[in-house]
C-alpha cells in the first residue's frame, strides 16, 4: 500500500470513529456552523464535530500546524474530502476566514498578522465578511471609492460597500479601500477591521429567494489600527485578485458542497417522472439528465486532475477561473433541470402542499442565480480565461 | 486513479507529437485523398510506427509487443488526431489486436499478434451493420454447417476493411438482434469465397468498407473465443476502442482550437485583431473549458482500462460522449471563426470538420454513450 492509500485508510478510520452519525446526514442550510464570537450550533452534535475537526487541524487541512491547520498536501486534502464525501460527513465549519482570507494571509501576512488572525479562523472563533463590491464598483471592482485616510495613529475609513455577505453576523471584515486617487489599481489597500468598531452599520438586503444573506454596509469615520494593513499601502489590488482566486474556487464548489440537502438530479427525475423499464420515464429528460450528470463527472475529474498537477508541482493557474465559471453555470443548469423534472412540485413558495425538500429546491434554484454573479460574473471569468490562459489581446 | 502522465508517458507523448508533425502532417492525408491512394494510409509510415513499438503497444512482450498500456496508446492516438493521420492504429491495434488478445487461443494469438506487432498484418473488425453503431443488433448469421460455419449478411463501416489481412467478423450464432447472448467472432481471410468487399468513399478520406457475406464458409477453428459468448470480451474491447478514439478526437479538437486561436490573434478587421472582440473571446473560453473536461475524462478512461477499474465501461462512455460533443462544438466554431477562408478546400481546417463527423459516428455517438452511461448508472 502506498503512502496515500495508508493515509486514506487512517483517515477513513478516524472519521468513522469521530464523526457522529447525526453529522453524516444531509445538512439543512440553517444547520451550517459559521463560528464567530456568538456561534450558533442549531444541531447539538455540530459543536462536538467541530471540536474534533479543530483538534485535528482539519477545518483547514492544508494550513501549517502552527496556525491551527492539518499540514496536509493538496492530494492528502483531496483524499480527506473524498473520504468525507464517501461517509457523507458534514463540512464542520463554513466561513470566509477559512476559504478566502486565511489563504491570503498565509502568503501575504506578516508573522504577527498570521499569529493573530489565523488560529482563531481555524478554530471558528472569529467570523469574517468581505468588503469588496460597492454601488458603483461591481465587475469594475477597481473603481471602488471607499477611502481610508492616514491619520497618523490610525486609518480613518469612510464609504459604502454592498453585497457584503453576512455582514450583519460577522465579527471582522477584510476590506478594499482607496488610499490614493493617483492611480486606479495602484491606489487600493487591503485593511482588516472589527465590525464592532464605532461607525460601522450593516443593513440586510432582501433577495429574490426571500433570504437576506447580503448587506449594504456603511462606514462613517471608522478608526482602524495602522497594523491592520495587509501588504503594502496602495498594494492591495494584487492581494484582492489573489483572494478572488480562492473565492472563485469556493463558489465553484457550491454545487458539490459536502452534505447538501438536494437529492441528485437522477433521483429527482425518477421520482417525479416515473420509470419505464427501470429508466427515467421521459426519454428526452433522461438524455438531459445523463448529459448533466456526465458533465458533473467530467468536472469532478478535472478538479482532481488540477489537484494532482498541483501536487506534482505543475499547477495550472488558468484552471481556477474555469472552475468558477463552469461550477456555477453547472449548478444553475442543475436547478433548471430539477425544475423541469419536478414540474410544479418545485415551484411552491411556502405552505403545506409542498414538502420541505420541494420548498428548499425552489429557494435554492433562485439562490443559484447569484452564483454566476458573485465573486466575478461568468462574463468576467470568460474574459479572464481569454486573456490569461488563451493570450487573446485586449 | 492517476490523471497526470508519468515520465515515460510524457516521453512517448513528445515522441508521438514529433513523429506525426514530421512524418504525417495534415498534408499527408490530403495527398492520400488527392491521388485516391489504393491503400488509404502510408505503409512506410506504419512500418516506422511498428518499429517504434506502437503497433504492439497493447500486445504482451511474450507475443512481440511492448505492452505499454492504454494511457500510452492514448497519447499516440491524441497526437495522431492532431494531424488527422490515417493509420491502422484504431482498427488493428485498439480493436483487432485487443480482441485477439482477449479471446484468442494460443494458436490464434501466435498466428496474429506477433505479425501485428511487427507491422506485417493489418486487422479489421467487422461489427456494425447499419448507419448507427449498434453492436447488440448484430444480425449477420453464422450457422453451424458440417465441420464449420456458414456466414450470411452484411457489414458496414469496417475500418480498414478493404486492406485488412485478416477480418474479425462478429456474427449471430443464436438468439435475435438485440440479445447480448448469441454473439460469436470468426476469423475470416479476406480472399474467402462468398465475400464481396466495397471500399466506402467517406467525407473524411479515411478507410472504411462494406462487406457482403454470401454463404461464406469457415472451418470450426475460425471461431475466436466462446460460441455465443463473445459479448463480454467484445464489449470490453469496444471500451478500449472508445477511449482510444476519444483520445484521437481530443487531439483533433485541441489542434483545431489551437489553429483557431492563432487565426484570432492574427486576422485583422476594423483595424484590430479579431481576437480582441469580446464576443469571440467568450466563444474561445467556452471551448477551452470543454476541452479541459474532455481531457480529464479521456485520461480517466485510459487509466481505468490499465488498472482494471470496474468503472472502465462508465468512463469509456463518458470519454467518448464528451469527446463527441466537444469535437462537434470546436470543429464547427473553427470553420465559423476562420470566416470565408475556412470554407475553402485549400485551408486545412475544413479537413478537421470532415474527420470530426465521421469520428463522432464511429463506435457510437454522444447520444448512444449518454444512454449507455445512464443505463450503467441505473437511471
Amino acid at each position: 500500500m502506498d503512502a496515500l492509500e495508508t493515509f486514506r485508510a487512517e483517515t477513513r478510520a478516524w472519521l468513522e470513529a469521530n464523526c457522529p452519525a447525526s453529522m453524516r446526514t444531509p445538512m439543512p442550510e440553517d444547520e451550517r456552523v459559521w463560528g464567530g464570537r456568538n456561534p450558533v450550533f442549531k444541531h447539538p452534535d455540530s459543536q462536538r464535530w467541530l471540536a474534533a475537526m479543530v483538534e485535528r487541524g482539519w477545518t483547514v487541512p492544508t494550513w501549517p500546524r502552527e496556525y491551527g491547520g492539518g499540514g496536509l498536501s493538496a492530494t492528502e486534502a483531496l483524499v480527506l474530502k473524498e473520504e468525507m464525501q464517501r461517509l457523507r460527513c458534514r463540512q464542520p465549519l463554513f466561513g470566509f476566514g477559512i476559504s478566502m482570507l486565511g489563504p491570503v494571509l498565509l502568503t501575504r501576512g506578516t508573522p504577527a498578522q498570521k499569529a493573530e488572525f489565523l488560529p482563531p479562523i481555524a478554530r471558528g472563533e472569529i467570523r469574517w465578511c468581505q468588503g469588496y463590491s460597492e454601488p458603483g464598483a461591481g465587475s469594475d471592482l477597481a473603481s471602488l471609492q471607499t477611502r481610508a485616510e492616514d491619520r497618523g495613529e490610525h486609518w480613518l475609513v469612510n464609504g459604502q460597500k454592498v453585497w457584503t455577505s453576512y455582514a450583519h453576523l460577522a465579527d471582522w471584515i477584510f476590506c478594499l479601500v482607496r488610499t490614493s486617487t493617483e492611480s486606479k489599481h495602484g491606489g487600493i489597500s487591503f485593511l482588516l477591521f472589527d465590525m464592532a468598531s464605532p461607525g460601522v452599520e450593516a443593513r440586510p438586503i432582501k433577495l429574490i429567494s426571500g433570504a437576506s444573506a447580503f448587506c449594504e454596509t456603511f462606514f462613517t469615520n471608522v478608526e482602524v489600527p495602522k497594523a491592520n494593513l495587509v501588504g503594502n499601502i496602495n498594494g492591495g489590488w494584487d492581494i484582492a485578485k489573489e483572494l478572488l482566486q480562492h473565492e472563485r474556487g469556493m463558489i465553484s464548489e457550491i454545487g458539490r458542497t459536502v452534505g447538501g440537502t438536494t437529492p441528485p438530479v437522477d433521483v429527482i427525475a425518477k421520482r417525479y417522472l416515473g420509470l419505464a423499464d427501470g429508466s427515467i420515464g421521459d426519454p428526452v429528460l433522461r438524455d438531459a439528465v445523463a448529459r448533466h450528470v456526465m458533465d458533473d463527472h467530467a468536472f469532478a475529474l478535472t478538479l482532481r486532475r488540477a489537484a494532482e498537477e498541483s501536487s506534482a508541482g505543475a499547477a495550472n493557474g488558468g484552471l481556477s477561473s474555469m472552475f468558477k465559471y463552469y461550477g456555477t453555470e453547472q449548478n444553475k443548469r442543475k436547478f433548471e433541470l430539477i425544475l423541469k423534472c419536478a414540474g410544479t412540485a418545485a415551484l411552491g413558495w411556502e405552505g403545506e402542499d409542498f414538502t420541505e425538500e420541494e420548498l428548499t429546491v425552489c429557494r435554492t434554484w433562485l439562490r443559484s442565480k447569484g452564483n454566476s454573479i458573485e465573486g466575478g460574473t461568468s462574463e468576467i471569468q470568460l474574459n479572464v480565461i481569454a486573456k490569461r490562459v488563451l493570450g487573446l489581446p485586449d | 486513479m492517476t490523471l497526470i502522465l508519468n515520465d515515460e508517458q510524457q516521453m512517448l507523448q513528445q515522441a508521438a507529437r514529433d513523429f506525426f508533425a514530421e512524418k504525417q502532417p495534415v498534408k499527408a492525408l490530403r495527398d492520400l485523398r488527392d491521388r485516391a491512394d489504393a491503400t488509404g494510409f502510408d505503409r512506410n509510415a506504419w512500418q516506422a510506427m511498428a518499429e517504434l513499438g506502437w503497433a504492439g503497444i497493447l500486445i504482451p512482450e511474450s507475443e512481440g509487443g511492448v505492452d505499454f498500456g492504454y494511457q500510452g496508446a492514448g497519447q499516440i492516438m491524441e497526437q495522431a488526431g492532431r494531424t488527422l493521420a490515417a493509420s491502422p492504429l484504431l482498427a488493428t491495434v485498439l480493436l483487432g489486436a485487443a480482441l485477439v488478445r482477449a479471446l484468442g487461443n494460443e494458436g490464434q494469438r501466435a498466428a496474429l499478434l506477433p505479425a501485428v506487432a511487427s507491422g506485417e498484418k493489418i486487422l479489421a473488425l467487422a461489427l456494425d451493420e447499419g448507419p448507427h453503431h449498434a453492436p447488440l443488433h448484430t444480425a449477420l448469421s453464422a450457422e453451424a454447417n458440417g465441420d464449420g460455419y456458414c456466414l450470411n449478411g452484411r457489414k458496414t463501416m469496417v475500418l480498414d476493411g478493404h486492406v485488412a489481412d485478416t477480418l474479425l467478423v462478429v456474427a449471430r450464432t443464436s438468439g435475435k438482434p438485440g440479445d447480448a447472448n448469441g454473439l460469436s467472432v470468426f476469423i475470416v481471410p479476406p480472399q474467402s469465397a462468398g465475400l464481396h468487399c466495397r471500399r466506402l468513399n467517406l467525407v473524411d478520406s479515411r478507410n472504411a468498407a462494406t462487406l457482403e457475406f454470401t454463404s461464406l464458409r469457415v472451418p470450426a477453428e475460425a471461431l475466436l473465443g466462446p460460441l455465443d459468448g463473445a459479448w463480454p470480451a467484445l464489449s470490453a474491447v469496444l471500451d478500449g476502442g472508445c477511449a482510444g478514439l476519444a483520445a484521437e478526437m481530443l487531439g483533433t479538437a485541441q489542434e483545431a482550437f489551437d489553429r483557431t486561436l492563432n487565426y484570432l490573434r492574427m486576422r485583422q478587421q476594423f483595424g484590430v485583431v479579431i481576437g480582441s472582440f469580446q464576443a469571440l473571446k467568450h466563444r474561445a473560453a467556452l471551448m477551452f473549458c470543454e476541452l479541459e473536461l474532455t481531457r480529464s475524462a479521456v485520461r480517466a478512461a485510459l487509466d481505468a482500462l490499465d488498472t482494471q477499474n470496474p468503472e472502465a465501461p462508465l468512463l469509456a462512455s463518458l470519454a467518448q460522449a464528451k469527446a463527441c460533443e466537444t469535437l462537434e462544438l470546436v470543429s464547427s466554431e473553427a470553420v465559423q471563426l476562420h470566416g470565408g477562408i475556412g470554407m475553402t478546400d485549400a485551408e486545412e481546417i475544413g479537413l478537421f470538420l470532415k474527420r470530426a463527423r465521421v469520428a463522432q459516428q464511429t463506435l457510437g455517438d454522444a447520444r448512444y454513450h449518454r444512454a449507455r452511461y445512464a443505463g450503467l448508472r441505473q437511471f
